[in-house]
């Protein structure tokens, strides 16, 4: 059957087009709902995670004064650390899923931009990080009588800073792949464990020696873990801290964007986003 | 859109595209090429490997940057405009997947939004129908034949019913009855279209067959244009796969033969 003369109706081509974003989207969404592994193990860890931290949070309240003053602060903290961890693999894992389906190449000889394209891994990364953070902290409520909704609106704060902390170290993540290519795929896993010991993820950050404290407070994840603490310990909201996570966000987000852009640009130059797969 | 843009879907000035440093190692892929593709033809690229064609097409959709010179598809500068572009062409390549895991249909209807196409899941059933593709939109496009994959990138590649359609060896390693069903449908594609293809093949049948004008590239230059039949009377060969053979191996022949054939002549 020869093919169809008729014109093909299409919607305007708009610098930043929200169906664009939505395809992209689709797309990796399309890619989650085929395997119920991948979904499965989307909640998998951060379960894991609570229930081991929920228990040494019950062992440590019995031992230790600290922890006994802030109800679920370990429990709290896990969660937490797992949106900005869960974050960043969205924004990454998302990109490398195409990078493993050498689809580059398709993507960007269609009207898809960078921005839109990157705006639809901060979508996906949202979805992800709520599939794999939410059944862990619902969990919690029976297993040790914590809700992390506890922690009112500030934890809107927390969640919002941290996942857009987490995009950012995505996208330096994907700026050095397309850098460097697939022998930086590791990079997905291991980027935000550096940043770990400097967030003060389980302890306040003047447990840290004095120049490892400047280090910390300049990254917004320890600024949203102190804020978190001061939630749970004092019943208090820390705006301050809660600003520079938000100024500090900007920053990042900010830097790594242009690192991305910058890194995309040379892969035009290189040819790397039509070469570039396993 | 001007006269010339009309006149020419593609055109290139001086294009050039060198990789690596002066310190590493500097390669020149393609080396100061200057051509135009005429509105509405089949216009064939030829060159043995590595004679820098799928760096001129990575160039004439934007994908890659070139070093020097201008490139302009449907009168769009492509270095810096390359998006007023991209709705109206496409491309579509053997060595370009789509993804594996997802189903024919979910493929076609993310790209089909991605186009921007007003009712995507009825353009995608009309263009499987004609394709016929129907009985795999629900297979995940990883699992199906090398000729169903052709199809499906075809599919792909004509969604948007482009003006200028790329093509980088559109019929590889399919069989002789699949490739000419291939051949066939872009032959009615272009004939009830009016659209621009170029090719990129190394089946010079094919070449011969659909292409109005061939392009003969050799390390990054082109070296020699024109019809099929115009060129094999220049180089006094009866098939293009002599006259290929003869250019990629820079033969003392092609200019005898072509002295020969134009001695003839007189």
């Amino acid at each position: 059957m020869p093919p169809s003369d008729a014109a093909v109706p299409v919607y305007a081509n708009p610098a930043f087009s929200p169906r664009r974003v939505g395809a992209m989207v689709l797309r990796y969404w399309y890619l989650l709902r085929g395997s119920w592994p991948r979904f499965l193990e989307l909640a998998y860890w951060p379960t894991m995670q609570m229930i081991l931290w929920g228990y040494i949070n019950q062992f440590m309240a019995s031992s230790s004064a600290w922890v006994a003053q802030g109800a679920g602060v370990l429990v709290s903290a896990v969660l937490l650390w797992d949106v900005l961890f869960r974050g960043q693999l969205g924004v990454s894992v998302s990109f490398l899923e195409e990078m493993w389906s050498r689809n580059l190449g398709h993507l960007f000889v269609s009207p898809l931009r960078p921005v839109e394209w990157v705006t639809a891994l901060f979508g996906m990364s949202l979805i992800r990080t709520v599939i794999g953070v939410v059944p862990a902290a619902l969990l919690a409520i029976p297993l040790f009588g914590y809700s992390l909704f506890d922690l009112g609106l500030p934890l809107a704060g927390f969640f919002a800073n941290l996942i857009v902390f987490g995009w950012s170290l995505g996208l330096v993540i994907v700026a050095l792949i397309l850098r460097y290519g697939m022998g930086a795929e590791g990079l997905a896993w291991i980027v935000v464990f550096m940043l770990a010991p400097v967030s003060a993820v389980y302890y306040p950050v003047s447990v840290l020696p004095g120049w490892l404290q400047w280090i910390a407070l300049s990254l917004p994840s320890a600024h949203i873990f102190e804020g978190m603490r001061a939630v749970l310990f004092d019943g208090t909201m820390r705006w301050d801290h809660l600003a520079w996570a938000v100024a500090l966000n900007a920053l990042f987000m900010g830097l790594c964007s242009a690192a991305f852009l910058y890194s995309f640009h040379q892969a035009r130059v290189r040819g790397a986003l039509l070469q570039t797969g396993e | 859109m001007d006269q010339c843009a009309k006149q020419h879907a593609i055109r290139a000035e001086n294009l050039t595209k060198r990789y690596g440093t002066a310190r590493s190692g500097e390669v020149t892929a393609v080396d100061g090429v200057s051509f135009t593709v005429a509105a509405g033809s089949v216009t064939g690229l030829l060159g043995g490997n590595g004679a820098g064609k799928t760096t001129t097409i990575s160039m004439l959709l934007g994908l890659l940057l070139p070093t020097s010179g201008t490139v302009e598809v449907l009168g769009v500068d492509m270095v810096r405009h390359r998006h007023a572009a991209l709705p109206r062409m496409n491309f579509s390549s053997p060595y370009v997947e789509l993804p594996h895991r997802l189903t024919v249909r979910e493929n076609l209807t993310v790209y089909g939004h991605l186009y921007g196409l007003k009712g995507v899941k009825r353009r995608v059933e009309e263009l499987a129908e004609h394709l016929e593709l129907t009985r795999f939109l629900e297979r995940p496009s990883g699992g199906l034949s090398a000729g169903q994959k052709t199809r499906v990138a075809l599919a792909k590649a004509l969604l948007n019913r482009p003006e200028l359609l790329l093509l980088d060896e559109p019929t590889a390693s399919l069989d002789p009855d699949t490739a000419d069903w291939i051949r066939t449908y872009l032959e009615r594609y272009r004939l009830e279209s009016g659209a621009t293809i170029l090719l990129a093949s190394h089946n010079m049948l094919e070449v011969e067959r659909m292409c109005d004008d061939v392009l003969m590239m050799r390390q990054g230059r082109i070296v020699d244009r024109g019809s099929p039949s115009g060129l094999l009377a220049r180089y006094g060969r009866t098939s293009l796969e002599e006259v290929f053979l003869d250019i990629a191996r820079d033969r003392a022949g092609a200019e005898n033969a072509n002295r020969e054939a134009a001695d003839a002549a007189e």
